[in-house]
Order: C-alpha cells, then sequence, then structure tokens
C-alpha cells in the first residue's frame, strides 16, 4: 500500500501532462476533418480540407520527403565512415573534429543559416535548389548519425574483427562493407530514423534557406497558419502527424532494439 | 594437408609509439612443419612478435622476415596467407559458423560448391558439424576456439599461429583442448607458432620452445632442454617448480649448510661459488643416517597424486621436495636429501639481474 501512494501520484501527474499536450493536438486533428470549426462537430466530418491541402501543398510534402532521403544518403557517405574513423583512430584529432562537428547542435539554426547565406549566397543555381537546404539539414543532422553510429562501433572489438578478416585476405574495403557496416548496423538503423525524423521537421534552419519553390512541409505549415482558414492549417498539421508518428514510434523501437541487444553479454 | 613453410627472422625488433621497446632485436628459425610455442610471463613481447609474422604490425627498420626463403617483411597482411588465431577469437558476429569458417575462401573467390566442399571438412575436422548453422552468440567458449581455428585453418594458410587460445576458457574444458589442438597440429603437419603465458600448455605443444623475457629470447630448446637444462635461473624458475641453490665449491662438492652436493659429471670449472638448480620431484628422501645432505621438515601438504615438502636447513631457502603419495612424512621429521643422479643442473651467472 505504502508504494502504491507515489505510484498513483506519478501516473496522474503524467497523464495530466499528456492531456495537456495531447489535448489540443487532437482538437486541432479533428478541425481538420470538421466541416466548419465554428459550428463544431455537429456540422458534420469530412475530407474535404485534406482534399484541398493535397491541392495546394502536395509538393511540400514531397519535396520534404525528397531532402529527407538526400539528406538521410549524405549523411550515410559521411557519417559512417567518419563514425569508424573516430572508434579506430581516436586521437586528439578527432576529438577535436568532433566537437566541431557538433557545433552547429549549439549554435541557433537561425545563425548556420544566415552563415550558409553568406557564404553560398553567391552560388545562385545551388541556392535556389532544394540542394541547398539538404546541405543545411546534413549540417544539422550528421552529428546525430556519427553518434548513433560510433556508440554502437565502441561496443564491439571492431579492430580485431577487422584484422581476423585482413587475416583471412580481405582488403580495406571489403572488410568495411563486411565487416563495419554489419556490426555497425543497428546504430546505423537508429541514426536513420533520427536523421529522417529530424529533416521532416526542421523549421528554423529551413525557414531562413528556402525560396518561394522550394517550400517544405513545416515552412508551409506555418504559411498556412499565417494565410489560410483554420480548417486548412489543421487538416496540413493532420497529414504531417501521418507522416511523423510511425517514424517516431520506429525510433522508439529501434532504441528498445539496441538497448536490448547490449544488455546481452 | 599443407606443410606450411619455414620462417626466418633476422634483427626483428619492435619499437611501439610511446617509445616503448616491446621487442628487442631477434634472431629466429622455425622449421617447416614445426609446432613452436613463445612463452612467458605477460608482458614479455610475446604476441608482439606474433604480430610481427602475422604482418599485423610492421617491425623496426633493418630487420628482416622471410616464408621459405621469401622476404615477406613488407608484404601486407593480406597477401601472407597466415592462419591467426585470436585470444578473444574475433568470430564475425553478423555470419554464421559456416559463413566464419568460408569468409577466407569467399574472399579468395573460391566456387560457391568447392568452398561448401572445403567448410564441411573443416566442420568435420574439428567436430563441430552440428554447429554449422549456429549464430556465434549461441556457441561456448569452447566451441567459439574450435570455429576460430577452423576459419583459420580453411584457408590453407602458410603458417598458423595461435595467440593465447585456450586461456579464455576453464581449467578442465583447456585441458580436454589443449589434447585435441595437439593432435590435430600434428596431423595437419602445418608450421604453427603458438604463444602461451602457461607453461604446462608449452611443454605439451611444443616442438621446440622459446621461452621469452623482457622483449628478448631467454632460450630456445626442446620441452625437455627447457625443463632439464634451463640456461638461466629465470628460464628454470618460469618452467616449472625448481629449487635454486647457491654455496662453495670445495673438494668437488658443492657445500651448503645442511651438507653437501657432488659435482661429478657436472663439468664444472674452478670457480669458487656456484648456484646449481634441483627440480623437487628429482630429490629423494632418505634415512638422515645414510644422507649427505639433510634437513628438517617444516611443512607437508598432501596433493592426492604426490605429496608437496618444504625442507629447511639444507640449504639457505627453504628447499621444496616432491615424493610419492605413500611416504608417512611428519613436520619436525629430520630427513636426509638425495638427488637423482643427473639432475643437477649448473646455473650460469647472470649478468643482468634475476
Ligand atoms: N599497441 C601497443 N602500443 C604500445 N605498447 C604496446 C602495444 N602493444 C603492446 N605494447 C607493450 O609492449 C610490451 C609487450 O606486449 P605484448 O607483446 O602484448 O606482451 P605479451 O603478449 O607477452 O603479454 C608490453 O609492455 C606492452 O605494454
Ligand atoms: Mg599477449
Amino acid at each position: 500500500m505504502r508504494r502504491r501512494l507515489p505510484f498513483m501520484l506519478a501516473l496522474s501527474l503524467t497523464l495530466l501532462t499528456a492531456m495537456f499536450l495531447v489535448v489540443p493536438a487532437l482538437m486541432s486533428m479533428l478541425a481538420g476533418v470538421t466541416s466548419v470549426y465554428a459550428r463544431g462537430i455537429s456540422s458534420g466530418l469530412t475530407t474535404e480540407w485534406i482534399i484541398e491541402v493535397w491541392r495546394l501543398y502536395a509538393d511540400t510534402i514531397w519535396r520534404s520527403i525528397l531532402i529527407a532521403l538526400l539528406t538521410l544518403l549524405a549523411t550515410l557517405l559521411i557519417g559512417v565512415p567518419v563514425a569508424y574513423a573516430f572508434v579506430v583512430n581516436p586521437s586528439r584529432f578527432t576529438r577535436i573534429l568532433d566537437e566541431i562537428m557538433t557545433l552547429p547542435l549549439a549554435v541557433p539554426g537561425l545563425a548556420v543559416a544566415l552563415a550558409m547565406l553568406q557564404l553560398y549566397g553567391g552560388f545562385t543555381d545551388f541556392r535556389r535548389s532544394s540542394l541547398f537546404i539538404v546541405a543545411g539539414h546534413v549540417v544539422f543532422t550528421l552529428p546525430f548519425m556519427v553518434r548513433a553510429v560510433a556508440a554502437t562501433l565502441s561496443a564491439v572489438d571492431i579492430r580485431t574483427l577487422e584484422e581476423g578478416a585482413a587475416s583471412l585476405g580481405a582488403r580495406p574495403l571489403r572488410r568495411f562493407l563486411d565487416i563495419v557496416v554489419p556490426a555497425a548496423m543497428p546504430g546505423i538503423l537508429a541514426g536513420s530514423l533520427m536523421v529522417v525524423t529530424l529533416s521532416i521537421g526542421e523549421f528554423n534552419l529551413t525557414w531562413m534557406l528556402h525560396t518561394p519553390l522550394t517550400k517544405t512541409l513545416p515552412v508551409g505549415l506555418a504559411d498556412s497558419y499565417a494565410s489560410m482558414r483554420l480548417e486548412i492549417a489543421s487538416a496540413y498539421t493532420l497529414v504531417f502527424f501521418i507522416m511523423i508518428m510511425p517514424l517516431l514510434i520506429a525510433m522508439q523501437i529501434a532504441a528498445r532494439a539496441n538497448a536490448g541487444k547490449e544488455a546481452l553479454p | 594437408m599443407t606443410a606450411g613453410v619455414s620462417i626466418e627472422l633476422k634483427g626483428i625488433a619492435k619499437t611501439y609509439a610511446g617509445g616503448v621497446q616491446a621487442l628487442k632485436p631477434t634472431d629466429l628459425a622455425v622449421a617447416r612443419g614445426e609446432t613452436l610455442v613463445f612463452l612467458g610471463p605477460s608482458g614479455c613481447g610475446k604476441t608482439t612478435c606474433l604480430r610481427l609474422i602475422a604482418g599485423l604490425e610492421m617491425p623496426d627498420p633493418n630487420g628482416s622476415l622471410s616464408f621459405d626463403g621469401e622476404d615477406v617483411t613488407r608484404t601486407e597482411i593480406e597477401d601472407r596467407n597466415v592462419g591467426m588465431v585470436f585470444q578473444s577469437y574475433a568470430l564475425f558476429p553478423n555470419m554464421s559458423v559456416a559463413e566464419n569458417i568460408g569468409y577466407g575462401l569467399k574472399v579468395r573467390k573460391i566456387a560457391p560448391a568447392e568452398r561448401d566442399r572445403r567448410v564441411r571438412e573443416m566442420l568435420a575436422l574439428c567436430g563441430i558439424e552440428a554447429l554449422s548453422e549456429r549464430a556465434i552468440d549461441q556457441l561456448s567458449g569452447g566451441q567459439r576456439q574450435r570455429v576460430a581455428l577452423a576459419r583459420a585453418v580453411a584457408i590453407r594458410p602458410r603458417v598458423l599461429l595461435l595467440d593465447e587460445p585456450l586461456t579464455a576458457l576453464d581449467a578442465a574444458l583447456r585441458e580436454r583442448l589443449r589434447g585435441e589442438l595437439d593432435q590435430l597440429l600434428r596431423s595437419l603437419g602445418i608450421t604453427s607458432i603458438y604463444v602461451t603465458h602457461d607453461q604446462a600448455e608449452a611443454m605439451a605443444l611444443g616442438d621446440r620452445i622459446v621461452v621469452m623475457r623482457q622483449g628478448a629470447i631467454a632460450q630456445i630448446g626442446a620441452p625437455r632442454d627447457i625443463y632439464f637444462r634451463p640456461a638461466s635461473r629465470f628460464v628454470a624458475e618460469f618452467v616449472g617448480a625448481a629449487n635454486v641453490l647457491s654455496g662453495e665449491v670445495r673438494d668437488g662438492s658443492l657445500h651448503l649448510e645442511g651438507g653437501k652436493l657432488a659435482l661429478a659429471g657436472t663439468g664444472v670449472g674452478h670457480d669458487r661459488s656456484l648456484m646449481v638448480m634441483l627440480r623437487p620431484e628429482s630429490i629423494r628422501l632418505i634415512a638422515p643416517d645414510q644422507a649427505v645432505w639433510r634437513g628438517r621438515i617444516s611443512a607437508v601438504s598432501f596433493l592426492g597424486d604426490r605429496q608437496r615438502v618444504t625442507v629447511t636447513g639444507a640449504a639457505a631457502q627453504p628447499v621444496t621436495v616432491e615424493p610419492g603419495n605413500d611416504l608417512e612424512l611428519a613436520i619436525g621429521d629430520l630427513v636426509g636429501l638425495d638427488p637423482a643422479p643427473g639432475s643437477l643442473v649448473v646455473i650460469p651467472k647472470e649478468t643482468d639481474s634475476a
């Protein structure tokens, strides 16, 4: 009995907090499928607003997905080898590199964006393409990929595994693909989910870097809040939730699978 | 199967970044098909020497390493064709047992059918056919050891290198696998270099033993040579229990606290003082009135197959004797000590401290 009281307290507090966040979100999503929000649910449910969102903003949704996938590709190609180098050759140099790489996380996104605009603003074609946003997202998400992969690789004796493969005749590239990548896979998976989720949801940087022709989903969302009727903004939010939720859930599952694996001897 | 190659080290040394000279310039020749054991205390440079032969470390300039006369000093490990068994086994966790064993063959682009056949041959040789599809994390320590060995042998290496392959296992299993390993190495007839800090393992497996100390070779010889004719006090004490005794030489005998030892046949010159070694099992306990060397029993421990007896007063330090288990002994008894003929070994004076 004595132990139940703190538990009940904690539970009510959690529920209360959840309600504080969840109820408005639910209300907003509900608004997206309500005919006329001012008259409430009684005005009837409809998919009209979602269709309207698709008509107006489908391009931002596709662009966000494309940018997320390109960002993922870039962070994989850069992040996995960098994480491997950090783990196999820990030195003062790699530590400094790690610090530099993590810096953009501490600096506000707006400042990073400003720096990028000053530096690359002159390259007009690049600056006007979605690739400019991809570059910003890579700067922002790379440390997450590197950290996730490095953590996984540090947990195995990757150096000795590689020496084993080398003694069997495997050259460096072959060892990297056959031994290092599989060993890093749980970290690669967790890092990938993180990168895609962060990229799809990123607003600060993206808002500074976008042009009218390279709007992403969150930028479009801000746009709609400012200029569209409430039902459309709400339907748009609903679409965003539907896209991001599976990613968040997958991230949780991956994190749990990883934790389970590390608990084994 | 393969007989492997002969190996020759000439002036091979290794200084690690940071200035530790883990291996002093070393000359060593390993015969084709021989099993050579590096034996020595932890940190004496055994692993370093093995890794140099494997190609996992680059030696200091001026040394040279050759396999069957072919200089491989600058050859990368991928091209040396050496089989390596690591202390931690280094099995690939993302591959099954069969895939681990077949990996070296896959890298060598051997056709799948032939690869399969050789993997099965290896599984049979190491007695692990039933484990072929298992994941590595489902294997016991002994099973992992066998897979690691099978994987190294599958590539038909020129030399098999084993770094303390049994150290991670418990004592009973270690003894059994040691026997299996010995049979396997002999049936393969492959040149093998085996690193251990366990003298019993070294004796059981080695055609010859290289005793190492502080980055240098202390002695090379067959197990019997090393055991019965150690070249230094360090070797004498490292490869087994030893009584090291110092005394004065007079009239062809070594004079100790509890009597004297005849030096006939040891080829001693005209030294005035001498250090000798006697193994505990080569000293017989006899009646004190028949002996020229005596002492008093200060401790007896019954070990089942034999007893360990400590005798004081016979020499400056207590002397350990290991008589059979049928002798009734009590603390305080006066006993005579009788070394077996030829068991007395003169230890050369050392320049460095023991
Ligand atoms: N990679 C390394 N860097 C620096 N020193 C090392 C390295 N590997 C081994 N050593 C040092 O070299 C010496 C010999 O080591 P090692 O060959 O591993 O000995 P053993 O296998 O006989 O225990 C030790 O003093 C050890 O600390
Ligand atoms: Mg070692």
